[in-house]
């Protein structure tokens, strides 16, 4: 879940340089932009996910 | 010269980050405060700085769509060549250079009470030497987020100071990596996963790092203005007024939100919202108006005790004094106030923000994170179960910060 997290970052991250190179439209890019952060909250979600501590691992 | 005030923003930080923490790890975390101030200052004149490079000089860039985007500097290693007089380039490097410590003293406090000394300043060679002047090249540099605004319409471009984003964003999301990978402090989490109180050992020495921060910081947003938001000299009595204004809403929010949730103001959370303002002043101290540097510290002063308790609680992040609430998140809304509240330019401004927030959170985060974790399974970062009984102080450097005082076990006593 961890590597699929930071896979999502970074996948996130690439929706919203593309969407600033490569989208005219002020309105679709700022859709598209949107979107990319979007992916990179659940990409977060799922690295934070993947860190929590269990009580029994902990030690 | 308020570049050369700078250093008391490290000193306060220094002093915030040792009072927060643990008695029998107190001499280790100056140390490495002194330790971080060092490589961070080494690694950045040797490597840092022919990365980060200087606005209006040649990068190497690459095409997209027909639009060059500037990626890393062509400055030589080692400073050669350059001439460190009184030019824009040789104030550039003087700031960076304290600028680029300050930065790797933030994750140090993250680590507290089991981050090998070794493992800390590899850790700072690392981001002084890379990950800080890739992203400051793009923020600061002439790169790619900074020409967002001449290449595609977006305001102003990328907007940011005094650091918000490459200095305190940077430094609070490698702090959220040494927590994830060191985990917990041991005996931090109960079996049911409940944290414990592991107060701070000085307020003192907490409260008084925040003072020093204040005046620091001040220098850090009025140079950063002046050199990369084009701010002329004149504003530096409203980006003095605007940091203090910040600082001040911060830091008693934070005390109000404590008193009234816990029927006293708690100390270490109104010293974390005091630097929390001052964080989310950065960005935009230069373009505020002062009522909305007070909005701006109000808000912080809210988010930091939210988070801390989010971060602690819900995600289960031992975060000793607090650097991802404190930096990493009041630091993203110190970015995004730029769009909200200041007078930066044209109202496309606030996709500027949002563009270099999205690259904070998709680029710099899982970088940083990659590379201690690399680094990690070279060079082992936590101590071993003995060292962290024994306290940093004696297992690190074989003797404590109190030698006159029993330290260990009745530290803190529950009343």
């Amino acid at each position: 879940m961890k590597i699929a997290g930071f896979l999502l970052l970074i996948a996130g991250w690439g929706i919203v340089v593309a969407a600033v190179a490569l989208l005219p439209s002020p309105g679709v890019r700022l859709a598209f932009v949107l979107a990319g952060l979007a992916v990179e909250i659940f990409g977060l979600v799922l690295a934070v996910r993947a860190h929590l501590v269990l009580p029994a691992e902990g030690e | 010269m308020l570049i050369l005030l700078v250093p008391l923003a490290n000193v306060g930080l220094a002093l915030v980050n040792t009072g927060l923490g643990r008695a029998r790890s107190a001499a280790h975390s100056m140390l490495a405060a002194l330790c971080v101030t060092a490589v961070a200052a080494l690694a950045y004149v040797i490597v840092g700085f022919a990365w980060q490079g200087v606005a209006g000089h040649p990068d190497h860039a690459l095409v997209l769509a027909g639009k060059a985007w500037g990626w890393i500097a062509l400055q030589p290693f080692f400073l050669r060549g350059l001439r460190l007089d009184l030019s824009p380039t040789a104030l550039v490097i003087l700031l960076q250079t304290f600028s680029v410590g300050l930065a790797g003293l933030i994750p140090l406090s993250s680590g507290a009470d089991r981050w090998r000394l070794g493992a800390i300043c590899a850790s700072t060679a690392v981001m002084a030497g890379f990950t800080y002047p890739l992203f400051a090249h793009w923020v600061w540099g002439g790169g790619w987020l900074e020409q967002l605004g001449a290449s595609y319409g977006l305001g102003r471009g990328f907007v940011d100071g005094g650091g918000s984003s490459t200095i305190q964003v940077v430094g609070g999301f490698t702090a959220l990596s040494i927590t994830w990978i060191l985990g917990p402090r041991r005996g931090k989490f109960s079996a049911e996963g409940t944290p414990a109180a592991l107060p701070g050992h000085n307020a003192v020495l907490a409260l008084l790092g925040c003072m020093l921060a204040w005046m620091g910081w001040i220098a850090l947003n009025s140079a950063g203005a002046m050199l990369f938001a084009a701010a002329e000299p004149g504003r530096v009595a409203l980006v003095a007024v605007n940091t203090t204004l910040s600082a001040a809403a911060s830091a008693l929010t934070a005390a109000v939100v404590t008193l009234v949730r816990f029927g006293r103001p708690d100390t270490s959370l109104s010293a974390n919202g005091w630097i929390a303002g001052l964080v989310a002043s950065s960005a935009s101290a230069a373009f505020l108006k002062p009522a909305a540097a007070i909005i701006v510290g109000g808000v912080a002063g809210i988010l930091v005790v939210t988070a801390a308790d989010f971060v602690e609680f819900q995600l289960a992040v031992d975060d000793p004094a607090g650097a991802v609430s404190v930096h990493a998140i009041s630091g993203l809304w110190g970015v995004l106030a730029v769009a909200l509240l200041a007078d930066a330019g044209p109202h496309a401004q606030w996709l500027a923000q949002l563009v270099g927030i999205a690259t904070l959170l998709g680029f710099v985060l899982p970088l940083t994170y990659t590379l201690n974790w690399l680094l990690d399974r070279i060079y082992r970062q936590r101590v071993d179960r003995e060292g962290e009984l024994q306290g940093m102080d004696l297992f690190d450097l074989g003797a404590g910060a109190y030698p006159e005082f029993d330290i260990r076990g009745d530290e803190f006593l529950q009343r």
